[in-house]
């Protein structure tokens, strides 16, 4: 017991900041207006920058919506972001892609939208939530995880469908839940795994947890057996506490992650300098960092 | 702190001047706490087909399974919480002190935090639950788990008010009852309970409201599954999260509100026979 003690309470840690994001997700409606000063029209000129050129600075507040997967790797791009651009400062709100696009359709107070899916991406510019589709600036991969100590002794991907084991996901509105549920659909239309291999997992399902976040959690905390989350979502912290259980190229699911500006956007310009930013070599290699692929 | 019953005595209109002052401030407190309310309630007008997703599996579900654990937690709360209340009431024993601090901090405690501490505590690597796993019991994950974060939430509430309620009952009475040959059990049935009843009536009925809308801890200790975790308060958020629309949000809200509307009028109803202490 002692010696899970300092995993135990980075867990914890990790456990109450995901809850409470995700608790405070609704009360983010209102944040303060941004203090655009002056300088801001000035620099309103060229769209986006292409990557190398020499951008003017941005200035001023920009706040992003971005889905939770995304968390580590644009937290360093908002502070390199930030360092490039002396006078700009990014406010970040991480949450489930579709929970973002819920409170943007409510009225949240966004200047960009990151959504782990065109899926998300596509309905927000349907409802009007952003100017255009977006770029899809990155990707991603499944993978399977497993508490360390591996209670239900999950060694390869069909053992998911062994009965009793506690499996946890997201619903399937937010992106990994639904990729996760596709990998399912592929690895049963393989052949091997049985004709009844993806009910067979899902029947072991035992939470939806709000964002890929909160499983990585629960798997490290190793209330559950198992869970679908992002190659990237196995940072250095969690690495000690979780083992990967790779999906191959062929059962696996291509993750594309799309960014746009909001059409409510109060600054346009440092919204655009920050996407130019993300698309950089420096905001890519950033992401590569982090374990996403640069996007074709 | 004297809830709803104690007699309003209104002033003459003497002092005017606290009334230009105060009204104010009062009507603009007012609105605040009405427009949210009264938002949520036009919305579900607007939205029309309600019934529709106030009938849907999803909805249906939570609502079963919320009105299922909340009972639950109410009879536990009562069965467990009636002697401690009375005890708190009548006895003074070493470590009095540290029993109501205990029972009252999950008053002030963000249930998150008290989800984090039940799933330390009863999780399975949890300090007790690992020996729950042991003997392969598991609770995490399960309605049991529900039904302990709601019990660990709004249990005080219960005792606070009881024991409040026990101490508004003069002990002389219970004396007077054993002298005439009643033993200490018939004294508490027949004496006691029945004076203390509205402020029991009144714990129960906040325990249960407060069950009835837990979220946090349950989300971190229970998980979050249709038909076996996901409550009332779980639906609206998975439903806000899934990102389809607030309808369903909206729908699940009102119910809740309807019965917090109900309890409240229940509140009125029986404290209006007695005064009740909190």
């Amino acid at each position: 017991m002692f010696g899970r003690t300092t995993l135990s309470r980075i867990a914890v840690a990790q456990l109450l900041a995901t809850t409470l994001a995700f608790a405070a997700c609704g009360d983010d409606d209102d944040p303060p207006e941004p203090t655009s000063g002056p300088s801001v029209a000035a620099t309103q000129g060229p769209a986006t920058q292409l990557p190398g050129t020499e951008a003017p600075l941005a200035t001023g507040d920009i706040t992003v919506f971005a889905a939770a997967s995304l968390t580590s790797a644009f937290e360093d791009i908002g502070t390199a972001f930030e360092a490039a651009n002396a006078g700009a400062s990014v406010t970040f709100n991480f949450a489930g892609s579709p929970s973002l696009r819920t409170q943007l359709t409510e009225g949240a107070d966004a200047d960009i939208y990151v959504s782990a899916d065109t899926n998300n991406m596509t309905q927000a510019l349907e409802a009007d939530l952003v100017v255009d589709e977006g770029v899809i600036f990155t990707q991603n991969r499944l993978a399977v995880i497993v508490p360390t100590d591996n209670p239900a002794n999950i060694t390869t991907l069909q053992d998911l469908s062994r009965d009793g084991v506690k499996l946890v996901l997201t619903q399937p509105d937010v992106p990994v839940g639904s990729y996760a549920r596709e990998s399912l659909l592929k690895m049963q239309a393989e052949g091997s795994f049985g004709a009844t291999f993806s009910d067979d997992v899902l029947a072991n399902l035992v939470s939806e947890e709000p964002n890929v976040k909160a499983i990585v959690t629960k798997v490290q905390l190793g209330e559950a057996d198992a869970g679908i989350v992002y190659v990237t979502d196995v940072t250095a912290d969690v690495a000690a506490d979780v083992t990967i259980i790779e999906i191959p190229d062929a059962l696996n699911i291509i993750a594309t992650y799309p960014i746009a500006v909001t059409t409510n956007a109060n600054n346009v310009a440092a919204a655009e300098a920050f996407i130019a930013f993300v698309l950089s070599e420096d905001g890519q290699a950033i992401l590569e960092q982090y374990g996403f692929q640069s996007a074709e | 702190m004297a809830l709803v019953a104690e007699t309003t005595r209104t002033r003459a209109i003497g002092s005017l001047g606290l009334g230009w002052l105060f009204g104010p401030l009062a009507i603009l407190f007012v609105a605040f706490l009405s427009v949210p309310l009264i938002a949520l309630a036009w919305r579900g007008i607007e939205s029309g087909d309600l019934s529709e997703q106030m009938t849907s599996a999803f909805v249906l579900d939570a609502l079963r399974l919320s009105a299922i654990t909340s009972t639950f937690t109410l009879l536990i709360a009562i069965i467990a919480g009636t002697p401690l209340a009375y005890l708190l009431a009548r006895r003074d024993f070493p470590g009095k002190f540290i029993v109501e601090v205990l029972v009252d901090l999950p008053l002030v405690l963000p249930p998150t935090v008290a989800g984090v501490a039940l799933l330390v505590a009863f999780g399975r690597r949890g300090v007790v639950g690992e020996y729950f796993d042991d003997a392969g019991l598991n609770i995490a994950f399960t309605t049991t788990a529900v039904i302990l974060a709601q019990l660990f939430v709004s249990a005080p509430f219960y005792i606070r008010t009881a024991k409040a309620g026990f101490q508004s009952v003069t002990p002389e009475y219970e004396g007077v009852a054993s002298t005439l040959g009643a033993s200490p059990l018939r004294a508490f049935w027949r004496i006691t309970l029945p004076l203390a009843w509205p402020s029991l009536v009144a714990g129960a009925i906040l325990c249960w409201a407060r069950a009835l809308s837990e979220l946090g801890a349950t989300l971190i200790f229970a998980g979050n599954f249709q038909g076996e975790t996901q409550t009332m308060p779980l639906a609206i958020i998975s439903a806000f999260e899934s990102g389809k629309s607030i309808d369903v949000s909206i729908a699940l809200s009102l119910i809740l509100l309807a019965a917090a509307a109900v309890m409240l009028l229940l509140l009125r109803v029986v404290t209006r026979t007695a005064p009740v202490r909190m």
